[in-house]
Parts: structure tokens; C-alpha cells; sequence
């Protein structure tokens, strides 16, 4: 009895010090290599970029009849740009998204479940230089249209679906089957317990995983250069005209390889950065507002 | 109000599985009828034909008939929505819906369904709760999240929001089974109460919570793995209990067996 509590109560063995030490060190030197990319741009782009960013115009000027020699303008049209069409695949894509994965949880059962859930994994696989080519395809070589904002939207509508459908079926599992039993066991149809029990469970979840399929789009640039060729003035018409967009800012200025220009580069490539956190912020917000109850 | 369950060679399966086999039994109205047996003999699976549970898992079905009141649960256009609001549920877990606050959460039932009076739901939710001897303890929070309750409490919740659409029939399914013993003394009262106006069908695991509460019990058994579960005896509980008339049923009562 004695021998037995003695050897429980021993103190920690030196071996098993050491190995906990070294398993230490081994994640938060993984931790700091991980993060070191990210504080490199993150420190690159600030400290590059933020200078014209300060100036008021560069949140409301467009870049018209500014050439690559002269400093000046600002980003509004590309901002305008890249927020209008993220606006209007977010609004074809979220409806198509939640709607699939809604059926892949709730309803979809056997081949037809299946097939569904394949082809969004192939979806997901898709090179975004492929979609655009193929919106191309249909929006100007089959319906003979001209490129606008609106086909880079639904190249990057096929882009956004399959993230959508996978965070926000995931999101959907992770509700309980004992929520949807009790609402119907006080005889709640399946389509309003979805409605009114499951989906505002899962809603702050399924809001952060829309933020990070906008995230995603926001800075695609393959669709823009097959799709959306740049403009230097403000336009926010998607169906006529060129029009301008960050990524293809970026592009543009880059080119030119000019100072003023790569000035603009810098910090396009910030704001685009800072436009993505803000939406991101703003999505936490939103799911703050209506998310599971805790009590106060 | 409270309504009576007749079953009749009723069999229940899960897929190509039959998890029950051949039960007839009758459930009286205003008791308490407890299902005790060891577990997997399928007293939750049988619970859940009552309101047509059952069939919310896939492959789930039955063969046989379960009556409320001589209308046939199972009979060819009946809604099982309808039948889930006539017979009320209980599970194992208190699981209130954690977006709603306690009002809410006891209202969800007739909000759901399309009532929308304030005054009647005001008086709904202060009537189920009192009858769930949970009100003097929420009166004054009814606007916070049900999830920040005690255990216990939550039950109540529960059992409140199942009472709130005015169900004939509660099915409780080992309600206690997660809950402290002062918790499931609270429950047992309050299903005490609760019998004077409903029929309430209670699964328990706990053999002294089955003398205590119940008026009548059915001991379930079950051959081996695989095999479907069967009813060996329904009766008076305290008769059962005293007097078992099946050898089997004496042995798991006695705790030689389970
Ligand atoms: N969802 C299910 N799918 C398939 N078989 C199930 C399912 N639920 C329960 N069963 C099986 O049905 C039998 C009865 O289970 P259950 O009714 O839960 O028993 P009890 O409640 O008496 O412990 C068991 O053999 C169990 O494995
Ligand atoms: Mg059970």
C-alpha cells in the first residue's frame, strides 16, 4: 500500500519534463513561422501603402486622367467596383449556397444527395481562370454580350457556392438533432423548423463562412481580366461598360512600373485588405445581433 | 382532454431491423405508465410510435396499430405533424432552443403554429410555467436565454413548452436521466400533478423512480443482441412490483438480471 501511494504521488520524471519542453518550444516556433508570412505583408503593405491612404481624395476620386506619371487620384472607382460585384454575387450566390446546403442536411437522402454533394466538391476544385473562362464562353461567345461587371459576378458566383454550401452545411450538422425533434414533437412542420429553429442556431456560423467566401471573391483577379477589363473612371453600371475593380487596379498600376503608380499599387493592395476586414468585422456584428442566446 | 393509447401487434423497425416486436398494450388515460427494461430493449424506439417520432429517423416504420382514443395513428392520410400536437414530448436531454429566451422557448410552440395574440400567449406561458412549477423561479427573468437554467430547470423548460400547445398526452422519454436527485424530485412531483389532466407515458431506466411515480408499469425484454425487443408484462405497479407474475420481470426488479 505504501510503495503503491509513494510511486502515484513521484514527482514529475525528468524525461517527461523535457519532452513537454521541447513539444513546447516545437508549436510556438511552428506558431511564429506560420505567422511570419502574414506580419511581412501585413508590415510590407502599412508601411508602403498607408501614405496615400490619408489623403481624403484617394477615398473618393477615381483615377480619370491620371497617367502613370502623375501622382494624384484615388481608388473610389475601384472600390465602387469590387463592392458592387461582390454585392451582386453575394446575392446570387448566398440564396443558391444556403438553399443547397439546406438540402444536403435536411432532405437530401441517397443518389440524388450524392450527386449533389459531388458536384459541389468538383465545383470547389474549380481554377477560377476556368470559370471566368467559362462565363466567357456562354455570356460572350454563346448570348454574344459584351464584357461587364455583371459576367465577372456570376464567374464568381461559381466560385462563392461551393464555399458557401460547404461552411454552411457544416454549420447545419453542427445544430443538434435534439433541437429539430423537439420542434417537431410540439408538431412544428420540417420546413419551419428549419426556418425558425435550425437556421437562426447555425446563423452566426453560416454568416462567418459567407464572409469568407466574399473574402475569397473579393480578391479573385482571373475573372476581372477575362471579364472585366479596367477603367480609370467611375462606373456602376454591371451591365455596360468597363469598369474598375482593386485587383485589376493593382494590375494596371503594376504594369505601368512608374513611382506614382507603384505608390498606387501598394495601397490598393491595402485597401483591399482593410475592405475585407471591415466586411469581416461587420459579419461578426451582424452574427453577434442575432446568434444563440447567452445569458446575461 | 386526456386521451387513451391502444396498440395491437404493433412492430417497429429500423430499416430491415426490428427493434420491436408484437406489442399490444393499453395506456389508460389521466395515470402514469412507466416503460422500464434494460437497455437497447427498445422502450424509447416504442415510446416514439406514440407521436409518430419514430418515422423522423430514416428507414424508420411500423407495422401494426397504435390507437389514440380508437382514431388510428397510422391510418392512410393522417397527418403526423397533427398528431405531434395532440401528443406532447419530453426527451432525455433538456434541450431548449438556445436562440430563444425562456418566454420565448415556451412560446415557440403556439408561435410556430400561427398564434400570434399577445395576451394569449402572455397567459399561455405564465400557465404552463406555473403548472411546470417553474414561474416563481423565472417571473422575473422570462427575457433571458433558457440555456443559462439550471439542469433541473431546464427540464421544466421543456416540459413546459411541451404542455403550453395543450397535447393530450405527454411521452417523457427517461426525463430524469441527466438530472441531480433534488432535480428529479422536482420532476417527479411535477408529474404527479401533471396526471390529473394528461395521460403520460414516462421511460426510466430507475426502478424506484418507476414505483414512485407510476400507476401502471410495462416490463420490456429483449433475447439477446439483435434480436427485437417484446413486452413481457403490463400491470398495476404496485401489484407488479410486489407480485410479478413473470419470472423475468422478478428478476430484473430484484436486480438479478439487467
Ligand atoms: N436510429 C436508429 N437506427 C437504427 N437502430 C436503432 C436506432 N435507434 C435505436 N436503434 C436500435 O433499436 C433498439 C432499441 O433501442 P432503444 O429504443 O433506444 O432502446 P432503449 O430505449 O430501451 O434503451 C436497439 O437495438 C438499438 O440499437
Ligand atoms: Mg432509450
Amino acid at each position: 500500500m505504501a510503495t503503491a501511494t509513494s510511486t502515484t504521488l513521484a514527482p514529475i520524471s525528468d524525461s517527461r519534463k523535457l519532452r513537454n519542453h521541447v513539444a513546447t518550444f516545437a508549436m510556438y516556433a511552428c506558431f511564429v513561422i506560420a505567422m511570419i508570412p502574414l506580419v511581412w505583408i501585413i508590415w510590407t503593405l502599412v508601411a508602403k501603402g498607408a501614405g496615400l491612404l490619408g489623403d481624403p481624395h484617394w477615398w473618393t476620386n477615381s483615377q480619370r486622367g491620371i497617367t502613370s506619371r502623375i501622382q494624384g487620384g484615388g481608388a473610389y472607382h475601384a472600390i465602387i467596383g469590387t463592392l458592387l460585384m461582390a454585392l451582386v454575387t453575394a446575392l446570387i450566390a448566398v440564396p443558391l449556397g444556403v438553399g443547397t446546403a439546406i438540402y444536403l442536411v435536411e432532405y437530401g437522402r441517397g443518389r440524388i444527395a450524392r450527386a449533389v454533394s459531388f458536384m459541389v466538391d468538383v465545383l470547389t476544385g474549380v481554377p477560377s481562370i476556368v470559370a471566368a473562362l467559362f462565363i466567357y464562353a456562354l455570356w460572350i461567345g454563346t448570348f454574344g454580350l459584351h464584357r461587364v461587371g455583371f459576367a465577372v459576378s456570376l464567374a464568381l458566383v461559381l466560385l462563392m457556392i461551393p464555399v458557401i454550401v460547404r461552411s454552411t452545411e457544416e454549420m447545419l450538422r453542427l445544430v443538434p438533432r435534439d433541437l429539430r425533434e423537439a420542434a417537431f414533437a410540439l408538431g412544428v412542420p420540417r420546413w419551419k423548423t428549419i426556418m425558425s429553429i435550425v437556421l437562426p442556431t447555425a446563423f452566426s456560423g453560416i454568416v462567418t463562412g459567407i464572409m469568407l467566401g466574399l473574402a475569397r471573391v473579393m480578391g479573385e483577379t482571373a475573372p476581372l481580366l477575362i471579364l472585366g477589363p479596367y477603367a480609370k473612371a467611375i462606373n456602376t453600371n454591371l451591365f455596360s461598360g468597363n469598369m474598375a475593380a482593386l485587383p485589376t487596379m493593382i494590375n494596371q498600376d503594376r504594369v505601368e512600373a512608374l513611382k506614382p503608380a507603384v505608390d498606387r499599387v501598394w495601397s490598393a493592395a491595402l485597401t483591399l485588405i482593410l475592405l475585407v476586414m471591415v466586411l469581416s468585422l461587420l459579419g461578426r456584428l451582424v452574427s453577434r445581433l442575432g446568434s444563440v442566446k447567452t445569458s446575461r | 382532454m386526456a386521451k387513451r393509447i391502444d396498440t395491437s401487434g404493433l412492430d417497429v423497425f429500423y430499416g430491415d431491423f426490428k427493434a420491436v416486436e408484437d406489442v399490444s398494450l393499453t395506456v389508460e388515460p389521466r395515470s402514469v405508465t412507466a416503460f422500464i427494461g434494460p437497455s437497447g430493449c427498445g422502450k424509447s424506439t416504442l415510446l416514439r410510435t406514440f407521436n409518430r417520432m419514430h418515422e423522423v429517423v430514416p428507414g424508420g416504420r411500423v407495422a401494426g396499430k397504435v390507437l389514440l382514443d380508437d382514431e388510428d395513428l397510422y391510418a392512410e392520410g393522417v397527418d403526423p405533424v397533427a398528431v405531434r400536437r395532440t401528443v406532447g414530448m419530453v426527451f432525455q436531454r433538456p434541450n431548449p432552443f438556445p436562440t430563444m429566451s425562456i418566454y420565448d422557448n415556451v412560446a415557440s410552440g403556439l408561435r410556430l403554429n400561427g398564434v400570434k395574440g399577445r395576451t394569449l400567449l402572455d397567459e399561455t406561458v405564465e400557465q404552463s410555467l406555473r403548472r411546470a412549477n417553474l414561474w416563481e423561479e423565472v417571473k422575473d427573468r422570462l427575457n433571458k436565454a433558457g440555456s443559462g437554467l439550471s439542469g433541473g430547470q431546464q427540464q421544466r423548460l421543456c416540459i413546459a413548452r411541451a404542455i403550453a400547445v395543450e397535447p393530450q398526452v405527454l411521452l417523457m422519454d427517461e426525463p430524469c436521466s441527466a438530472l441531480d436527485p433534488i432535480s428529479t424530485l422536482a420532476i417527479e412531483d411535477l408529474i404527479f400533478e401533471l396526471k390529473n389532466r394528461y395521460t403520460i407515458v414516462i421511460v426510466t431506466h430507475n426502478m424506484q423512480q418507476a414505483a414512485r411515480v407510476s400507476d401502471r408499469t410495462a416490463f420490456f425484454t429483449i433475447a439477446g443482441a439483435g434480436k427485437p425487443g417484446r413486452l413481457i408484462e403490463i400491470g398495476d405497479t404496485a401489484e407488479m412490483f410486489s407480485r410479478p407474475s413473470e419470472r423475468a420481470t422478478e428478476d430484473y426488479i430484484t436486480g438479478r438480471f439487467g
